[in-house]
């Protein structure tokens, strides 16, 4: 093709070299990206494409709405509960049904606790090593490696010795020759730019987030029983509370409440005294690395999410913010109805699904899912062995969902970007600080770096809100209040013949929406578009292109053949890939059985 | 990057990661405690370790959520971080690897090449069968290709999870996807079930550092499950048992009994039907498990758990073996068949060195 002009402003153009990185690792699922660069090593055109397909919603079909959670929370083990919540939040939308002010707080506490511990965990061990590179950090000098971790942070595993001991440990891993994870790494690719020191501090705290993320669940398995895939409950929360009584031990009393709080106490320390320390001294030295900005400076989407008062879903009681912010107006928030057909729809005219009119979108009310899987007549290789993917025609497993015809990104940095144009000052003044201390204008914000550095800020928010929770928590049961579940609907006679309802969540990708349709006690119909499906979303019937394609067009790739480049904007993202491919087949299909050998 | 002629033992380089000769042993206690050995066990360990080269494990992920590497690296004792960097040498896994592309495919095959017969296959997730396995596509490849081509080699086989062990969410009805559990395309192999969704961190790590350090599979059950974690019922084990004992039950959520920690059969609990080790070795170090936090066991690590009907409709076929029936005698007894084990002592040596090997334990 010659150069090619987006609706969405990009140009494309398929000219030049083509390189292929599969599988993208270090994310959640499957995923293939194609791009192809000029001359000069610069991406003209990307090409994203999910690679794996489950059919969830196929087999929640005629089953029983309050087993839903479990089902839809096994959409995904790393933004685990997430969709449990969104789940349960749609059949009580759809049933009617009201949750005491306790389950609002546990429901926001476990979620909080997710945001926390899944921005951490994705920036030490799925994002930090495309810009920390683990072999220049055998050069590093551990009394400046230490003067480095002091000038930034009091944290207080920082001494000389500390990272003497650091350094030898890895300089003896290396020399076994057995690298496990590290092995063939992009190690020494000029696009790593970090001083051995800075890589050295990174390394240790990668090891030490290794060992203090698993603390941070523990209060999932307080209130839901275990983690990963925590246990919910429609209507309310599992977990009975007893702080006084005879067999207070069995509920949640006194020693488990102390147990999540000082949880909460130590994650709010180690994301101010490691995490957002390391996301700021990185950032200073990659401040001039500013691709990655793809739709984030015009076009973003957020639910909301974190409901300060339990029942209510009116925007200004959702403390994580909720808007549309579309061609970069930052002065218009707008508000989005998820049960209005004219605004959210999806699309699979590039998506191996079958529709029968692929120039409409659907609502996800009345969402078609036929899997389709047809390549182009211009891939290169076979049906099962692809080269290339030919992306004039269907290239992906993710369907194209769109707002009021908009590609739009979500995620962290759409949350912030919403949140800076609405003013909140939790969300507005660290912004600006963390800009100013880098001397950045706001513009840096649409970037690759400017969305990681939106993930750590909001996990600092995130664990603030925990401490705000459990407070809550602790001063509504001292009032007298100890309910945790609404159970006058919880029997399937108690319900209306049909029903239907929509609950949102803010995954720690971005706005998750799950849509369900009941009809006899069971369900009649169930849709999911989350977070990947709208930034892995491939392309549209009228060409516009997802948020990961937008993000790398432009990109320079120093070296070709270590694309980190590329990895490092995925990943900026957080792909779930499990999250994004697993749409609904409304009729049910044929399912073709082959013999198992 | 450097290679060595001899691979280093697991001591060799925990003593160059500046573990001491006394926290070495510490650690060798602490993995026979929790394997539930006795103390007489933990030279046996040491030697093990002492003698043997870390041992490649090749981790696959194929449909699934990711759940099981979530868990894994949740394990508090040993630690993730010391089960991937000093005890194996986690070559290849899509989840942590820094490598991708082709380089990442590069170390698969090193691994296979330098390490054949004697790495360790992890699979997580299991392959769709349908639309010639395109609905997971690795490589431009079916995952199932890959699946065949990283077994025939190995020198044993994990399945991680329900998914790898039983088809779990994406096999459940209708199946869109022909998701296959991977005993049914790896039939060659020895295959060490660790069902659960997803299965305990540390019976996960417990597993592994087993296989290290007796250098043989552990004893499994009828349907290849390590007999060591999943050998009894959690209702054996519940701390809630006296209650179910004594008839006293929550019926409704949040009601009285439930704030008093009754049992939750009525409510659905699948505890009396299920087996794993979660009333026992308990969750994220031992802080809960879900029938301890109000809600019952959804039976998890039981093949077609999602096709039982509600997770709380009432468990109807109670039966009443005691504590000492495992699956394999209920499931014999209720089958109304005799017989029907499998060889599950098939020792397999991993990286084996002859002189260790009578170390094994029987």
């Amino acid at each position: 093709m010659t150069a090619i002009q987006t609706p969405n402003g990009f140009t494309l153009n398929d000219a030049g070299k083509r390189i292929v990185v599969d599988p993208v690792t270090r994310i959640e699922g499957h995923m293939r990206c194609e791009v192809n660069v000029d001359d000069d090593n610069i991406i003209r055109n990307a090409v994203s494409s999910g690679t794996m397909w489950r059919g969830l919603e196929v087999i929640l079909k005629g089953r029983d709405p309050r087993d839903a959670w479990a089902f839809t929370e096994r959409i995904c083990g790393v933004c685990t509960g997430t969709h449990a919540l969104t789940s349960v939040r749609a059949v009580e939308d759809a049933l009617g049904i009201a949750i005491p002010e306790n389950a609002n707080s546990i429901r926001n506490i476990m979620q909080l606790t997710l945001q926390a511990h899944d921005h951490l965990v994705h920036f030490y061990h799925l994002h930090a090593l495309d810009w920390v590179d683990v072999v220049s950090a055998l050069k590093a000098d551990p009394k400046a490696t230490s003067e480095l971790a002091q000038r930034i942070s009091p944290w207080p595993k920082s001494s000389p010795g500390y990272f003497h001991d650091i350094a030898s440990r890895l300089k003896k891993f290396v020399e076994s020759g057995q690298l496990g994870p590290f092995g063939n790494g992009y190690w020494g690719n000029p696009a790593y730019r970090l001083p051995p020191e800075a890589n050295l501090m990174a390394v240790a705290h990668y090891l030490e987030a290794l060992d203090f993320q698993k603390e941070i669940v523990k209060i999932h398995t307080v209130y839901g029983g275990k983690n990963p895939h925590p246990n919910w409950l429609v209507g309310g929360v599992p977990c009975a509370i007893n702080v006084d009584g005879v067999g207070a031990v069995g509920a949640v009393n006194m020693e488990r409440l102390n147990l999540v709080s000082s949880i909460i106490d130590q994650t709010i320390e180690f994301i101010e005294q490691v995490y957002l320390p390391d996301l700021q001294a990185i950032a200073g030295f990659y401040k001039d690395w500013l691709y990655g900005g793809g739709l984030s400076a015009t076009n973003v989407l957020s639910y909301g999410d974190i409901p300060e008062k339990a029942n209510d879903r009116s925007v200004n009681n959702l403390l994580l913010p909720h808007g549309a912010i579309i061609n970069g107006n930052l002065k218009e928030v707008h508000e989005v109805d998820l049960k209005d057909p004219e605004q959210i729809q999806e699309f699979v005219t590039h998506s191996w699904y079958k529709y029968d009119d692929e120039g409409r979108g659907l609502h996800p009310f009345d969402g078609v899912t036929q899997p389709n899987f047809a390549l182009g007549r211009n891939t290169k290789g076979t049906r099962t062995h692809i080269e290339n993917l030919d992306e004039s025609a269907k290239y992906s497993w993710i369907k194209a969902p769109r707002w009021r015809g908009h590609a739009m990104e979500v995620g962290p940095l759409a949350r912030y970007i919403v949140g800076y144009a609405k003013g909140i000052p939790e969300i507005k003044e660290p912004v600006d600080k963390l800009l100013t201390d880098l001397g950045l204008p706001l513009t840096a914000l649409f970037s690759t770096l400017g969305r990681t550095a939106a993930r750590g800020l909001e996990a600092q928010y995130c664990a603030h809100l925990m401490r705000h929770f459990q407070d809550k928590l602790v001063s509504n049961i001292k009032a007298g209040d100890l309910a945790t579940a609404n159970t006058a609907k919880w029997e399937p006679d108690t319900w209306p013949k049909e029903a239907m309802g929509a609950g949102t969540t803010e995954a720690p990708r971005g706005a998750l929406g799950h849509w369900i349709k009941i009809k006899d006690g069971k369900i009649d119909n169930y849709q999911c578009i989350v977070p990947t499906t709208w930034n892995g979303s491939p392309r549209d019937p009228k060409g516009n292109i997802g948020a990961f394609e937008a993000s790398l067009m432009n990109t320079k790739v120093e070296n070709p053949d270590q694309p980190l480049e590329i990895l490092r904007t995925l990943h900026s993202f957080d792909p779930c890939l499990a999250c994004s491919t697993h749409v609904m087949d409304k009729d049910g299909r044929e399912v073709t059985r082959v013999k198992v050998r | 990057m450097a290679t060595t002629a001899r691979p280093d033992t697991f001591y060799d380089v925990m003593r160059r990661q500046g573990v001491t000769r006394r926290s070495f042993l510490k650690f060798c206690g602490l993995t026979a405690s929790a394997l539930a050995l006795g103390p007489e066990f933990i030279g046996t360990i040491a030697h093990a370790m002492e003698t043997k080269p870390r041992t490649p494990v090749l981790w696959l992920h194929g449909l699934e959520c990711t759940c099981c590497s979530e868990s894994f690296i949740r394990s508090a004792h040993p630690l993730a971080k010391d089960v991937v960097l000093s005890m194996l040498s986690l070559d290849y896994d899509d989840t942590l690897m820094a490598a991708a592309g082709f380089q990442a495919e590069a170390m698969l095959e090193d691994t296979m090449q330098k390490y054949k017969g004697r790495y360790i296959l992890a699979v997580e997730g299991n392959p769709p069968l349908n639309e010639d396995g395109m609905f997971c596509i690795v490589g431009g490849k079916p995952f199932v290709e890959r699946l065949r081509y990283a077994a025939k080699d190995a020198a044993a086989v994990i399945a991680w999870g329900s998914c790898a062990s039983n088809g779990c969410v994406q096999a459940a009805r209708p199946n869109p996807t022909q998701a296959t559990p991977i005993h049914k395309v790896i039939t060659d192999k020895p295959i060490i079930k660790v069902p659960g969704c997803p299965p305990i961190a540390e019976v996960m790590t417990g597993v592994v550092t087993y296989m290290l350090a007796f250098d043989k599979i552990p004893e499994l059950d009828a349907q290849g499950r390590p007999k060591m974690f999943y050998g009894q019922r959690i209702h054996d084990k519940c701390y809630r048992r006296p209650h179910f004992d004594a008839g006293q039950f929550v019926e409704q959520w949040d009601d009285e009994a439930a704030r008093k920690g009754y049992c939750l059969y009525k409510v659905g609990c699948k505890g009396p039907t299920t087996y794993n080790a979660c009333s026992t070795v308990r969750w994220n170090n031992g802080v809960s498990f879900p029938i301890q936090s109000g809600h019952g066991c959804i039976g998890c690590s039981e093949e077609n758990f999602w096709d039982k009907g509600s997770f709380y409709d009432r468990v109807t076929e109670l039966n009443t073996f005691g504590v000492e029936a495992n699956a394999d005698k209920v499931g014999l007894v209720a089958a109304g068949a005799v017989g029907a084990g499998i060889a599950a002592h098939a020792a397999i040596s991993i990286a084996k060195k002859k002189d260790h090997e009578k170390e094994t334990q029987e």
